[in-house]
């Protein structure tokens, strides 16, 4: 064969062009239907309680992505969602269901604020990524425990991530709250609901008279470090392989506890960095109610991107969008935001169990192989 | 005797079924008579499950018509399937290994009390009265889970009795069984059929029909190719009708030059997963240039030696010695860089990520290595080259190497392995079940590419189920019996009859 020829053949070989437009095709329906259907099915529940549906998507609308202002405000609330989704999908990857991103968040935080508040006097080029960094560890070290739990004893890490999440947010209270000594709490705070603030040194740069910090460049260039970490490394390769089919993975000579630890480890510091950006980026303290829910909202975020790091970005704009939009159509049509998160619940949903919407817009099933790693039942 | 006259039982008329990409069954006919034992002969893929999951319910076919007694039925389920006197034992167990046989045989028929209460001593009774009839020996108050492969195949049999079926799909019964439980079951088939029950048996093994079978049909590419009688055949002519060609039954190999010991143990002892003596206390040596052959029943701890042997299982005592190097306890990925290659008894378990394409399964144990890897970057063109390579050489069908290793059939799957692990540098091979399930073609091809290895100078541990293989392939044959070799014997003076009583533990 000649030169040219072999590399026609290759080429052949390289670009099932068809087949990967059929396959985009085919992930992405799914998620947009679901989306699709449970703003229908929205319209209707804001409907039957006598409110104006059309006003309310109108402000919703006007209120995530209407205006520049809006833009911003939606992209600041979603970059937590973006990064924490990345952790929960690196877990489901390897096959953990991480639902401890809660308790990450709070030790990511805990750390960039201790950071943040005690060295004064540093220029910002140093203090910001010592704070970031130490955010990264706090979150790492938190979700590095159920991992190695998991991998040393086979505890269950759906358990311990979810009881440290208890700890870790009871811990940041405890050391919030205590007065005598403070020991992070604010004394000119009177609540006692919050640390100190952090120094003007450590604050993220922001494009000026917005909120907007650099943590949305963050959440983009994670997200593509993750892509390439999971498809373009050896190290992804094994991550994703104990996910799999740990057997297979023992089989081929992959350490497959130390993997575990590993792919929770990273998990947690991705939770982690996204704490460090929140509070490092936008409230400038740690409060002791400050993520409530994120963490598990993250969950859903990544449900919907089909744990496809790529796909993080939408699926964290929809959530932080829909978030955002929800004070300006609670507005327009007098509702309850409470109906912004029924519609999320139904977002959620459809996309977990997508057979649902298979059935409603009667789409086949996947291809062998197009499914979705998630993680395995209790105790198997 | 079986004649034109005896009544028809069961026929299937020009059935044709589609299934996206393939026709699984075009224009089927078939009929079973009342007491007849009929093969239906095929290899994978050939439309032999699917026919008769059509027949059982699970599908319904897109043309064509069956008859049950002389009438049209339309069977829409399993349910009708059974209201209409059909039972099906399935090739894997329909089983609640924590129950008991009466309960599990009971499930979903359960004899009841007022209409509410299990009324277990009343089944038991029925159970009994079938294990007499039918010379089925079941203890009802057995629990499943303790009970050997082969009586849980009499359960699924007394299970399709007691819901009183007449007509019996056995689908490859004996892809499970020793030769003895084998034997056994053919006795059951025809007591079964001595009381007018009638047996469409499912196989590819070729040996079975000619000693079970009334009538044989041979299914190939969903078309019926033959029908004979075991007395108007033989097993080349079946072979070859199944395969489409000519096939080699024996396999071609010259007489063994034996090197240098290459894999030994000593005293090795290994635990299963209940913490029992799985393997006890086993020396075997293995040399470059011939193959040991390993037979015994299922369960006899060749499964937890193939998992200590290559690192998947640390033993509690013993010694491996791989090339000189001592590997008991050593990590899989040691003794896979020490050229042990293995071919896993399971390969949609261990020897493949199912949901992986093809291009990352040729790379499962090399992933980290030169050229597929600098640092930690993968390089895709490669990996893409290799894949290419295993394809052709082996000749693995498969449209692209794109697809997930689940979208090809268990042979091209099997032969894909066998690809992967003779692309290593390797020198020793340890072969679990190399052939299991696969096609003939198939079998034929990864048999020379064995004996090819083997020429070649490579040792070779061969653990297989199949005495055929093992007697085919083998130099020498060690017999194992509750974990421990019970006789080493030289494969060209050994005969199946011994062999099939030393696996059973006699001497």
């Amino acid at each position: 064969m000649t030169e040219t020829t072999q590399q026609h053949e290759q080429l052949r070989w390289k670009l099932p062009a068809w087949r990967l437009i059929k396959y985009l095709g085919l992930s992405f329906l799914v998620p947009v239907l679901a989306v699709f259907t449970a703003l229908v099915l929205g319209a209707l529940i804001i409907w039957l309680t006598g409110k104006d549906w059309m006003a309310a998507y109108i402000g919703l609308w006007q209120g995530s992505f209407g205006s520049p202002g809006a833009i911003a405000a939606t992209l600041v609330r979603s970059t937590p969602f973006i990064i924490t989704g990345l952790a929960v999908a690196l877990g489901f990857k390897a096959g953990l269901f991480n639902i401890g991103a809660e308790g990450q968040l709070y030790a990511g935080a805990l750390l960039a604020v201790v950071v943040g508040t005690s060295l004064v006097g540093w220029p910002a080029v140093i203090h910001v990524p010592l704070a970031i960094v130490a955010g990264a560890v706090g979150g790492m070290v938190w979700g590095a425990i159920p991992g190695y739990l998991k991998a040393r004893t086979g505890a269950h890490e759906v358990i311990n991530t979810i009881m440290l999440n208890y700890i870790a947010l009871r811990m940041t209270e405890w050391l919030i709250k205590n007065r005598t000594p403070y020991i992070l709490g604010d004394p000119l705070d009177a609540s006692g609901s919050r640390t100190r603030f952090i120094a003007a040194s450590a604050v993220l740069p922001h494009i000026p008279n917005t909120n907007l910090h650099v943590g949305i460049l963050m959440a983009g260039l994670l997200t593509f470090l993750v892509y390439w970490l999971l498809y373009h490394t050896t190290i992804g390769f094994e991550v994703r392989t104990i996910g799999a089919n740990p057997a297979a993975a023992r089989y081929a000579g992959i350490r497959v506890p130390r993997t575990m630890v590993l792919a929770m480890a990273l998990s947690g510091m991705l939770a982690g960095l996204a704490g460090a950006g929140e509070v490092l980026g936008v409230e400038r303290a740690l409060k002791t109610d400050f993520f409530s829910g994120l963490g598990f909202d993250s969950i859903a975020v990544a449900l919907l991107a089909r744990s496809n790091p790529l796909a993080m970005i939408a699926s964290g704009l929809l959530w932080g969008g829909l978030l955002n939009g929800a004070r300006l159509m609670q507005v327009r049509a007098e509702l309850s935001i409470d109906v912004i998160k029924i519609v999320q619940a139904l977002i959620i949903m459809f996309v977990a169990a997508d057979q649902i919407v298979r059935w409603i817009y009667r789409i086949r099933p996947h291809e062998p192989g197009d499914e979705m790693t998630f993680s395995r039942g209790w105790g198997t | 005797m079986i004649s034109d006259d005896t009544p028809i039982v069961l026929e299937a008329q020009h059935i044709t079924k589609h299934f996206p990409g393939v026709v699984a069954n075009d224009d089927v006919s078939l009929h079973l008579r009342q007491g007849e034992i009929l093969a239906l002969l095929g290899e994978n893929g050939a439309g032999k499950s699917t026919l008769m999951n059509i027949l059982y319910g699970l599908y319904h076919q897109d043309a064509g018509e069956i008859w049950v007694r002389g009438v049209p039925q339309r069977i829409a389920s399993p349910y009708e399937a059974i209201k209409l006197g059909i039972g099906m034992v399935h090739q894997h167990f329909q089983l609640v290994p924590v129950m008991t046989v009466a309960e599990n045989v009971m499930l979903g028929a359960e004899m009841t009390r007022l209409g509410f209460f299990l009324d277990i001593s009343q089944a038991v009774k029925h159970i009994q009265a079938i294990s007499r009839q039918y010379g089925l020996v079941v203890d009802p108050h057995a629990l499943v889970a303790n009970l050997p492969v082969g009586t849980q195949q009499r359960v699924e049999i007394v299970k399709a009795l007691y819901r009183h079926a007449d007509i019996l799909i056995l689908d490859e019964p004996t892809a499970v069984l020793t030769p003895q439980e084998s034997a056994e079951l053919f006795q059951i088939m025809r007591s079964l059929t001595r009381q007018q029950k009638s047996i469409i048996f499912i196989t590819h093994k070729l040996g079975e029909v000619l000693t079970v079978a009334d009538r044989i049909i041979v299914l190939r590419g969903g078309h019926v190719v033959g029908e004979t009688t075991p007395s108007a055949t033989t097993q080349s002519q079946l072979a070859a009708m199944m395969v489409g060609r000519e096939v080699l039954l024996r396999v071609q190999k010259k007489p063994a030059q034996p090197g240098a010991v290459v894999l030994e143990t000593r005293g090795l002892c290994v635990l299963d997963d209940r913490q029992r003596m799985a393997v006890d206390g086993v020396d075997l040596q293995v040399r470059a240039g011939e193959i040991l052959g390993i037979a015994g029943v299922q369960g006899n701890g060749q499964t937890e030696l193939v998992a200590a042997l290559t690192g998947l299982r640390v033993p509690v005592a013993g010694s491996i010695t791989v090339n000189g190097h001592e590997v008991a306890g050593a990590t899989p990925r040691r003794i896979s860089e020490l050229g042990v290659a293995h071919i896993p008894e399971d390969r949609q378990r261990e020897g493949l990520v199912t949901s992986y394409p093809l291009i990352d399964n040729a790379v499962l144990e090399m992933y980290y290595q030169p050229p597929f890897a600098r640092g930690v970057r993968v390089d895709q063109p490669a990996k893409l080259g290799h894949t290419q390579r295993l394809v052709a050489e082996f000749d693995v069908r498969t449209p692209n190497i794109y697809v997930a290793a689940n979208a090809l059939s268990g042979g091209n799957q099997q032969k894909f392995i066998v690809a992967r692990e003779f692309s290593r540098p390797i020198n020793v091979l340890i072969a679990a079940q190399p052939t299991r399930g696969i096609d003939v073609g198939s079998i034929e091809f990864i048999h020379q590419q064995i004996v090819r290895k083997r020429d070649e100078g490579m040792a070779v541990l061969l653990v297989s189920a199949e005495l055929d293989e093992i007697i085919a392939l083998s130099d020498r044959i060690a017999v194992m019996y509750r974990g421990k070799f019970v006789a080493l014997l030289d494969a060209a003076t050994v005969n199946r009859e011994q062999l099939g009583l030393l696996m059973a533990g006699g001497v």
